[in-house]
This record gives structure tokens, sequence and C-alpha cells, in this order.
């Protein structure tokens, strides 16, 4: 006991210069632990004094015990659909025996969506409507960032729409996109659309305005330097004005990025659309005694998938950017 | 004046600002020659730069102009090849791409891929750089991204070099360094070069004139000192030469009694860290 305290002890403070490998990785996992032992601890404290109409409100153990359940679910979904298609496929073949000209048919299986299923689909959409905000949002800061007309123009729009919550998005783009997009065999789902479209108004401006600013303060030295060397244009902003923005710009779809999966959720709650917010909003409707332990799992995952976004987006502007100081 | 290379005729440059138009440089005159070093020497904020940059096409005169070899400056180009300050190399690329760029853009139609390595490779020889060419320029010291700096310039085979205060920013030792590399590539190379300065003993070191400028606004040029020292100078035994120490003192006069600058209240630091500089080499002698 008394080589552990004296151990903690010289960790109280910062760490000196020269501390051993070890100390080093004591305080990268051991404090993160700690602390994630000291919140356990008062969730399983709080959580026994909550009672709500669905019952007790769920500790660790109990969320726990649901997040398994919920992969058991997904797991005898899928050996159903796979005894469902099996069983198709000797059907088939037996007729085929019998019926040559037979043209076999697969019908498609229609369980309801797993939990697991809810968080694919929730980043499809979270993805798609992220790489559609990219696609409009840089080449258009690219532009408002080089031209003091065009910013001019622009500006006045952007700070009005910029704070826009997703939820004054959804009506209207529900109501858009079932007029405009009619067709028989949709390849994608209305209800994709409604979010993915949402999410693409809600996280179109971090990007749009960071690029615009990274553009516009490209270092007036730089710019005299491809002024002197007669720079086409293109190669203007190809080799000096974009490498000069990216670590800007990087910061700008990092903050989308953000402000796209917490977007998502919300949409997804509130139009029923097929992803995380809709299992959440489900369970909640549901109100078996198991549904508050099941949301706080939906809760801890979307946290997760919300860091682990973060995360990536961490890594792939480290690998692009010049600027080797990253804000963690 | 009939060898001169670049001529400024009565160029007057004024920039409009807020509190209305600046008027910073009134008719200057100015002729330089072939092969010609000379430096811009006077009081900071008295239009040095503008008149370099009038030079380089990146600020347009007024009125009046500059003309190259007979043809009127109207925009930047490569042709007459800057030096910045803070040596303005592009923080993502290595050395030898800083380099590579402008060589690739200069000399695209005219070299072949080979011929631009190598013409790229010599040139960053020529400033002793070599050994880290791989490098980016926040991984090397100031004097030597300011070499790869003055690298680059002379990659683009200019007919003059400007350089703005080429090595202001730089240690004592590190600068006089640099001023050696500088005296030995212009004594290969015979280039013509103008340089902005505010050091009145890199100016009488380095040049063969040294173009004096009166205080702005509406600055103009106060004298000109022709430096009669021998090509091949050397640092230590000038500091005894009577022809040098005449040369410094005729600037410092110019400099403190002539154009002496009336310091107003609104002053800001930057604007007296020269001044104290070269006071401080006064008092060193
Ligand atoms: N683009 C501009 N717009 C308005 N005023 C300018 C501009 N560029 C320079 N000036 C003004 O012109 C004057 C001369 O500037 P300049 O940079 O040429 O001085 P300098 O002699 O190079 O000074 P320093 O030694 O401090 O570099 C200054 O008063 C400056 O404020
Ligand atoms: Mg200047």
């Amino acid at each position: 006991m008394a080589a552990i305290v004296s151990f903690i002890r010289p960790l109280g403070g910062l760490l000196p210069p020269r501390s051993s490998r070890f100390a080093r990785l004591f305080q990268a996992v051991a404090l993160p632990l700690a602390g994630l032992g000291v919140f356990l601890l008062l969730w399983s404290f709080a959580a026994g004094r909550i009672d709500t109409s669905l019952g007790q409100f769920p500790d660790p153990s109990m969320v726990w015990e649901q997040a398994v359940n919920l992969y058991d679910e997904h797991r005898a979904s899928r050996e159903k659909e796979a005894g469902f298609y099996a069983r198709q496929e000797q059907r088939n073949a037996a007729r085929l025996k019998v019926d040559p000209d037979y043209e076999p048919r697969i019908r498609p299986y229609t369980g309801p969506p797993t939990f697991l299923d809810q968080i694919v689909t929730s980043l499809l959409t979270v993805l798609s409507g992220f790489l559609v905000a990219t696609l409009l949002a840089v080449p258009w800061g690219i532009a408002i960032g080089l031209s003091k007309t065009l910013h001019q123009a622009f500006n006045p729009l952007i700070q009005l729409f910029k704070p826009v919550s997703p939820l004054a998005w959804l009506p209207l783009v529900t109501m858009v996109v079932s007029a405009v997009y009619v067709s028989d065999d949709p390849t994608v789902p209305k209800s994709f659309l409604n979010s993915m479209i949402t999410v693409t108004l809600c996280c179109l401006w971090p990007t749009v305005i960071n690029t615009a600013m990274g553009v516009s303060s490209v270092n007036p030295d730089l710019v005299n330097v491809s002024r002197v060397l007669r720079l086409s244009t293109l190669d203007h902003v190809t080799k000096i004005v974009l490498p000069s923005a990216v670590p800007v710009i990087f910061t700008g779809l990092r903050i989308s990025l953000g402000i796209a999966w917490m977007v998502l959720i919300a949409a997804e709650m509130l139009a029923q659309n097929p992803g995380l917010g809709k299992f959440v909003w489900d369970e909640f409707q549901n109100g078996s005694s198991n549904s508050l332990s099941r949301i706080m799992v939906a809760v801890i995952a979307i946290g997760l998938i919300g860091l682990g976004l973060d995360r990536i987006m961490l890594t792939l502007q480290r690998f692009v950017s010049w600027e080797k100081e990253q804000e963690r | 004046m009939n060898d001169a290379v670049l001529e400024l005729s009565r160029v007057s440059v004024e920039f409009s600002t807020e509190r209305g138009p600046l008027k910073v440089l009134e008719d200057v005159d100015l002729s330089i020659r072939r092969g010609e070093f000379v430096s811009l020497i006077g009081h900071s904020g008295c239009g040095k730069s503008t008149v370099l940059n009038c030079i380089a096409g990146l600020v347009s005169a007024t009125k009046g102009g500059v003309i190259l070899e007979g043809r009127e400056v109207t925009e930047p180009g490569p042709e007459r090849s800057v030096v910045f300050q803070n040596h303005s190399l592009l923080p993502w690329l290595s050395v030898y791409d800083n380099v590579a760029l402008a060589v690739n853009q200069v000399f695209r139609r005219t070299k072949s891929k080979q011929e631009r390595a190598e013409w790229i490779e010599h040139n960053l020889e020529l400033v002793q750089m070599t050994h880290a060419s791989h490098l980016r320029p926040r991984e090397i010291s100031g004097g030597m991204a300011q070499r790869v700096g003055i690298a680059r310039a002379l990659a683009m085979q200019p007919k003059i070099l400007l350089m703005d205060e080429p090595f202001g920013a730089l240690d004592a030792l590190t600068r006089a360094h640099l001023q050696d590399s500088l005296m030995e590539i212009h004594s290969n190379l015979n280039n013509t070069v103008i340089m902005v300065t505010h050091d009145v003993d890199e100016a009488v070191l380095l040049s063969d004139r040294i173009v004096m400028m009166s205080n702005g606004p509406a600055a103009n040029i106060g004298q000109v000192l022709d430096v009669e020292l021998p090509e091949e100078r050397d640092r230590i035994s000038l500091a005894s030469d009577d022809n040098y120490n005449h040369c410094r003192h005729e600037v410092l006069q110019f400099l403190y009694e002539k154009q002496r600058k009336i310091e107003t209240l609104g002053a800001s630091a930057s604007d007296q860290k020269p001044e104290d500089e070269s006071l401080q080499e006064v008092s060193n002698y």
C-alpha cells in the first residue's frame, strides 16, 4: 500500500521531464480509466435512486446486459435471414428439377432492422450527407475566399442559415423530396434522402466559412511569390492557395462532421427515418422495462461513433496537413 | 547612362488609405547599370520597400514608370525575382521542391526535365544547401531558409535580383556569413542586384552604389554615394580602410544629420528598432 502511495504521489503534479516510460503509460491509460471508474460509481449510485414510470433508471450492469442482448438479437436475426434464403434456394432447386423452364425468384428478407442495422444506416446517411456537403462547401468556400465580390454577396446568407436548427429544415425537406423525387422504383428510399439532405444543409456552413477564411488569409508574401512566378490561376489555386488553406479547411470539415452526426440523430428521431434516432424513439414508445437500458446503449453507441468519426478526421487532417501542431 | 538595364523615371506612388491618399514616393529618378550592386537605405517607413515593389511590379506607380531594357514594367515577372525579408518559402514543400516550383514554372518550355533537375541542384549548391534539400522550411534555421530564398530567386535567372532586407531578421553572425556568400555569388555571376537594407555596414560592404532616401511622406532620393572600393572586399581589412570609413561616415551623416528622423509620439516600437540597432553600431566605433 505504501508503495502505491509513493508511486502515485509524484504523479499528482506534472510529470518530470525525464519520467520513465512506465509512468507515461500510467498517465495515458490509468488516469482515464480512473475517471471512468469514478463515473461508473456515481452512475450506479444515482441510478438506484431514480425511479421512473418504466422502472428503475438503468445502472451500468443493466445497460451492459442490454448491449449483449441487442447483439444476440442481431445474431439471431441474421441466422433467421440466412435460413430464410436457404429455404428459398432449396425450394427453387426442387422446382427447377421438376420444371427446367422455371425462372427462380428470390424474395428479399423483411425482418425488422436490428440495432446494428440501424447503426449502419445512420453511418451511411451521415457519411453521404457529409460527402455532399463537402463537395458543395469546399468549391463554394474557395470561390468566396478568392473573390471579395462573392464574399460580400454570400456572407449575409451564410450567416443567416448557419444557426438554423435541423428540426426547422426537416419539414421543408420532407415536403420537397416527396414532391420532386417521384419514381416507381426508388434506388434510395425517400427517408434516406430526407435525413441526408437535412444533414447536408446543417453541416455545410462550418466548411464553407473555414474554407473561405483559409483561402482569403493566405500569407500575402506567398501570393507575391506566385505573382512573381506568373503562376496561372489554376496553378495559383492548386499550388499556393489550397495547400496553405488545408489545415483550416480540415478544421472546418471536422466541425461539420461533428454537427452532421448530431443533426442526424435528431432528424431520424423526429422524422421516424430509419437509423439510431428511430431506434431510440421506438424504444421510448415501446416503454418496456428494458427500454431505458436499451436507450442508454444507444446513447453510448452514438457517443462512441461520434468520437470515432472525429478521430478519423483528425488522422486524415494530420496526414494531409503541413502544420504539424494540431489541437486534439 | 546608355548601358542602364533599369530606369526609374519620375516615379510617384500614392496609396489610398482610410485617412485619404498617402503620397509615399515623389519623382524618384534612378538608373541602374548592368552588373551593379545597389543598396537602398533610409529610415523606416520612408518607402524603400515601395521602390523595390515598384520595380518588381507588385505595386504600380501612380505617375512615372519603371523601364527594364527599354520596356515598361507593368506586372511582376520572374526576370525581376524577389528575395523577401522573411524568406517566404512555401511551408508545405521541401527546400528542393520550393526551388523546383520556380524552376519548373520559369523553364517549363526552355529546359528539359533533366536540365531543370540539374539547374535546381546547381542553385542549391550555390548557396550551400544541397545537404538539406529534403527538409521543410520549418526544419531549418532562419539563415538557411534565407539561403534557399536566394537560391529560388537566382534560379529564375533574373535580369535583376531584388532583395528586401534579406538579412534583416538574422543574428549578426549569420548575417555576416550570408553577406560573404552573397558577395561571392555576385562576383561569380555578376548579376544586377538592388538590395534594401537598414544596416550601414552591410550597405557599404556589399554595394557599388548606395542610394539614400529622404524621409517620407513624398520621399525622394536624397543622395547617391559611389563606393570606391575594390571588387574583392574583406570585412576585417576594410575596418581600417580610409575609403571604407569615409563611405560609412557619409551614410551615417546623411541618416543622422541631414535626414534626422523626428520621433513622433505615436512611433511604434518596430519603427524604432532598426534605428536603435544602427546606433549601437555607431557607438562600437
Ligand atoms: N499597401 C499600402 N497601403 C497603404 N499604405 C502603404 C502601403 N504600403 C506601404 N504603405 C505606407 O507607405 C510608407 C512606406 O512604406 P514602405 O514599406 O515602403 O517603407 P520602408 O521604407 O520599406 O520601411 P521599413 O524599413 O519599415 O520596411 C509607410 O508609411 C507605409 O505605411
Ligand atoms: Mg520595408
